[in-house]
């Protein structure tokens, strides 16, 4: 968006002060030295550190358990940021029609956003808990499993159940961002579509998603790069097991650092990481500008 | 019509019912484990509601025993809150001006998607090398340090959320404020601003909410109840080897009240407030 | 006259100069655990008392769970004098903290009387390459835990001495009806996990190195985790094992649902509270088995001990504070939630009132304590068996695999 005084570039750049003063300010000293670090074979205690290029960028491509915890790491964003996203307008759509008792509905869809990701990560852990857990209470004593199981322990669903945790607490922030946007969509668009005869899921696709298209691209973008980064909440219900089937890459940069002392590496790894994020989201950009073009 | 409608209406409620269940069903689960005894929480078949309330573990909580485990919450509490709202206002500051250069003038998106590239970057990248510095300076376990480190993630996030929403603020207004003469920040400060006004209320929510649930740097740069958050103190609980669920399901009630409150003061501005006016992104 | 006049003159200068020194406050940052074995209260109490006796040194503690004591170690290695002086470090970690230059080598500062008046087994918690890097200072290892009740019901006179035995005890419960899963492990993809397979292979004799090459895949090594696979396969073990940790092992065994559980000390006085637990006067417990030919019993080692971190500024006060903190006064008086390292602390009542059943069993335990493996790369090594381990405890691979590629991979390790 073109402004109107663009030719005041000190203004512009005057503007901007204050942000750049803290965000350089503050990481730009890490930053370079985490870019350094991973160019060396640095490790905490031990030899001094040796120039290695590339070498540690290689290695990481390389290593098979940073290939599996980077798929692992890819199908939770997906999966987690798809059911959001899914949720997420099904619930804003919801809410946004009229009926009694919607503010206080609206109300509960701070709870389990404002909830700490720690205490959520804990009260799922404990819900989940195979011998004296609630979930397996209400399933068995529902009838709908015969006896106790364990969730989080079983490497073919424990990813899931982290999961389901994970996209308990974030929807209601796309949902919230949907009701948002959705104030803004004029109510004569839906008129003149239905005078067109369209129907409900045509009304849906062609006046409200792109009416929304925005503030929802916003927030699909922020869920995707934090599910992405995650670490929290798998220190707190897994950490990373079982059989290594929860381990995110952020949790191989950790380990590569804390665990292995080996600092050159894990800086490599984490400048890997922040890159296919980056490569994540202009993939996103990418699909998002075609269907601009072709609205 | 009527009896499409009645199903309608129906479908609605059935759907806001199951919604409500979904959403309340842990948070009071979570509720029902910090009343109950130890021994209750082991039962097979589970017990939905304890015999008898034990609300002990509120009080030991919330008075206040020198060096006991409501000394730890209530200071953590209070180091969370100053360190949440700091954060958030400082950033709030910082992004205001910086959202509005790069939504009014052009180019320096570089610099935009520079910040946003950072914010991708994983904490543990940045923790050990931040973790020297504020050592030198003598600044760990500081609820000040915590602070600027939180800028430092809230930035890039709170800046390019107000870049949008002031891009959806109609120019013409601006203008027309510009040729009456009114200088750079009378524009912003009068016009941008209350026009945006629900936007910034939602944008200090999240920003508020990401300080506050913020967990590994604040494990590592704080050391004791000076400047130990909630987050690090919940963990706390949950370390040892006495490990007591209902404490820690009480002192997890209790640490999502604040950001709760918060929310709903702001949730109506958060409705209204996430895009003013257009439709486009 | 005059003569003596200077030199009193000069002895009050010196005086005043001396206690000017005395009263320039020392402060010394210690990192501790939180509530585990000693209690956050316990260590504060033990500290105030080390300040009382010494003037001019104030203690700052901070408390971390398990899991962030080795992160924090290793952030505050690179701050330099302004990090910790003393560090509570895990039995496992001597190996990588000495090598990389963490800890201070305290060898000539441990008197030599001392040494045999301290368990043997404590000292290896502290040992690395011949030299001592710290004091112990939580004594602990795994213990088997049973339930009276359930045995007598079983017709079973004592509990069991052998692995063998244990198994065959279990089944027996388990056919009677008593309790559906007899045995309950802390078999989650942890440390925790370590602890009871190190223990089954030494009571088999096995060996993580031989000749410095990864033995993992043979002898009493292969025979553990096939002994822990079997105790799943045959019903006998809790499957959600795989999902627990010590806490767990200690709900599941209070609540009535368990026959068998190997457990640290702490779990003793915690199962007789009768806020905790549902079994108050049916706990039971001895040294874990050992194997027929091969031991008499098994343990393993998962003490703790204090150390002076390398960039310490105050060494002296640190040596003093951890000297306090380990000598017998202090650790008797808190013997309930850790046991004392000193032989002769278990003989005084003041240790033996109201546990004497487990401090007669620690005394037969702690000296066959078996060790993990000393090596600075510990931490990667404990990841890798681990992953292998818990993959055939889930069923995705075989033993033999399993523990060959394990072998394989500590092979790469330097």
């Amino acid at each position: 968006m073109v402004g109107f005084v663009d030719h005041k570039r000190g203004q512009a750049w005057g503007l901007l002060t204050p942000m750049l003063l803290i965000m350089v300010g503050v990481t730009a000293w890490p930053l370079v030295r985490t870019i350094w670090l991973s160019l060396t074979s640095a490790t905490i205690g031990g030899d001094p550190a040796q120039w290695v290029g590339l070498d540690n960028y290689l290695e990481a491509i390389v290593n098979k358990d940073f290939q599996k915890s980077l798929g692992r790491t890819l199908y939770f964003t997906v999966v987690s940021v798809g059911l959001e996203l899914v949720f997420g307008l099904m619930v804003g759509l919801m809410l946004n029609q009229p009926f009694k008792g919607r503010a206080v509905a609206r109300a509960l869809l701070v709870l389990p956003w404002a909830l700490p990701t720690v205490v959520n990560a804990m009260m799922w852990r404990l819900i989940d808990a195979p011998e004296y857990g609630a979930l397996n209470g209400l399933l068995f004593q529902s009838g709908l499993i015969d006896e106790y199981r364990s969730w989080l322990g079983d490497p073919s669903i424990a990813i899931e159940m982290v999961i389901l945790a994970d996209v308990w607490k974030n929807y209601p922030f796309v949902a919230l961002i949907v009701l948002a946007a959705l104030q803004t969509v004029p109510e004569d668009l839906y008129e003149a579509a239905r005078l067109d005869g369209a129907g409900p899921w045509t009304r849906f696709l062609n006046v409200t998603i792109p009416g929304i298209f925005g503030p929802l691209s916003v927030a699909v973008v922020l869920r995707t790069i934090e599910a992405f980064k995650m670490f929290d909440i798998v220190y707190v219900m897994t950490k990373g097991g079982p059989a290594d089937t929860t381990k995110p890459v952020s949790f191989v940069v950790y380990h590569e650092a804390f665990s292995y002392l080996r600092i050159g590496s894990a800086a490599a790894y984490a400048i890997l990481m922040a890159f296919l994020s980056a490569c994540l989201i202009a993939a996103y950009v990418f699909l998002l500008r075609k269907q601009e073009r072709r609205a | 019509m009527t009896h499409r409608k009645s199903l309608h209406t129906i479908f609605l409620y059935a759907a806001v019912l199951l919604f409500m269940v979904l959403t309340l069903a842990p948070l009071f689960w979570l509720f029902v484990m910090s009343v109950s005894d130890p021994v209750a929480l082991t039962s097979k078949p589970l017990q939905w509601w304890p015999e008898h309330l034990d609300f002990s573990r509120y009080e030991k909580l919330l008075s206040y025993k020198e060096g006991g485990v409501s000394e730890k919450f209530l200071r953590a509490l209070q180091n969370s809150l100053y360190v949440s709202v700091a954060a958030t206002t400082i950033s709030m500051a910082a992004a205001i001006p910086a959202a509005y250069s790069f939504s009014r003038y052009a180019g320096r998106q570089g610099v935009l998607y520079g910040t946003v590239a950072l914010y991708m970057l994983p904490s543990v990248a940045f923790v050990l090398p931040m973790y020297l510095i504020l050592s030198s300076l003598g600044m760990l376990n500081n609820a000040s340090s915590l602070i600027i480190v939180y800028c430092t993630i809230l930035l890039p996030f709170t800046t390019w959320m107000l870049k949008n929403n002031f891009d959806q603020v109609p120019l013409e207004i601006e203008q027309a404020a510009c040729i009456d003469g009114a200088s750079l920040l009378d524009v912003i400060g009068r016009i941008t601003l209350p026009l945006a006004l629900p936007a910034l209320g939602a944008t200090a929510l999240f920003a508020f909410l990401m300080a506050w649930d913020e967990f590994f740097y604040a494990l590592l740069y704080t050391n004791d109840i000076r400047a130990k958050t909630l987050p690090v103190t919940i963990a706390d609980f949950a370390a040892g080897r006495a490990t007591d669920y209902g404490l820690i399901s009480a002192v997890g009630i209790l640490a999502s009240i604040p950001p709760v409150m918060i929310g709903l003061l702001l949730q109506r501005t958060l409705v209204s407030g996430l895009t003013a006016g257009g439709t486009k992104g | 006259m005059r003569k003596g006049k200077i030199v009193l003159v000069a002895a009050m200068i010196a005086g005043s100069m001396l206690s000017l020194s005395a009263r320039a406050e020392k402060t010394l940052s210690a990192l501790f655990m939180a509530q585990a074995a000693y209690s956050e209260d316990d260590v504060r109490a033990m500290t105030s008392e080390f300040e009382k006796t010494n003037p001019g040194v104030k203690v700052k503690l901070e408390f971390v769970p398990y899991d962030a004591l080795h992160d924090k170690i290793i952030a505050a290695h690179g701050a330099g004098g302004a990090g910790y002086d003393v560090v509570l470090f895990d039995v496992v970690w001597p190996a990588e903290f000495a090598s990389k230059g963490f800890l201070q080598d305290v060898t000539k500062r441990i008197a030599p009387t001392d040494v045999s008046k301290v368990f043997s087994g404590a000292w290896t918690t502290v040992a690395y390459k011949s030299k001592y890097w710290g004091m112990p200072w939580i004594l602990d290892t795994k213990f088997l835990y049973y339930n009276t009740e359930m045995l007598k019901k079983a017709g079973i006179a004592a509990p069991p001495k052998t692995w063998a035995e244990l198994e065959q005890q279990a089944k027996l419960i388990k056919e009677k009806g008593i309790v559906k899963y007899p045995l309950v492990w802390s078999w989650a993809q942890k440390e925790a996990m370590i602890c009871d397979y190190t223990m089954i292979s030494a009571a088999n004799g096995g060996k993580f190195f031989t000749d410095g090459k990864p033995s993992f895949h043979v002898g009493g090594s292969l025979d553990a985790v096939k002994y822990m696979k079997n105790s799943l396969d045959s019903g006998i073990t809790n499957p959600n094992s795989r999902e627990y940790e010590e806490e767990d092992v200690r709900k599941v065994f209070s609540n009535g649902d368990a026959a068998f559980a190997l457990n640290w000390g702490y779990m003793y006085n915690m199962a007789k509270d009768p806020k905790e637990s549902k079994v108050v006067g049916k706990v039971g417990m001895v040294s874990a088995p050992g194997v027929s030919g091969k031991s008499v019993a098994s343990a393993v080692n998962g003490s703790m001990g204090l150390g002076i971190t390398a960039k310490s500024a105050n060494t002296e006060e640190a040596w003093k504070y951890i000297q306090h903190m380990t000598a017998p006064a202090t650790q008797d008086k808190y013997a309930k939630l850790s046991l004392p390292i000193w032989k002769a602390s278990f003989n005084n009542p003041i240790v033996t009132q109201g546990q004497e059943e487990y401090v007669a069993t620690a005394a037969k335990s702690l000296p066959v304590m078996s060790a993990r493996p000393e090596t600075p790369s510990y931490q990667e090594l404990s990841s890798i068996l681990q992953k292998q381990l818990h993959s055939v405890l889930l069923g995705i691979s075989t033993p033999e695999a399993a523990l060959k590629t394990a072998s394989d991979a500590a092979a790469k390790l330097r």
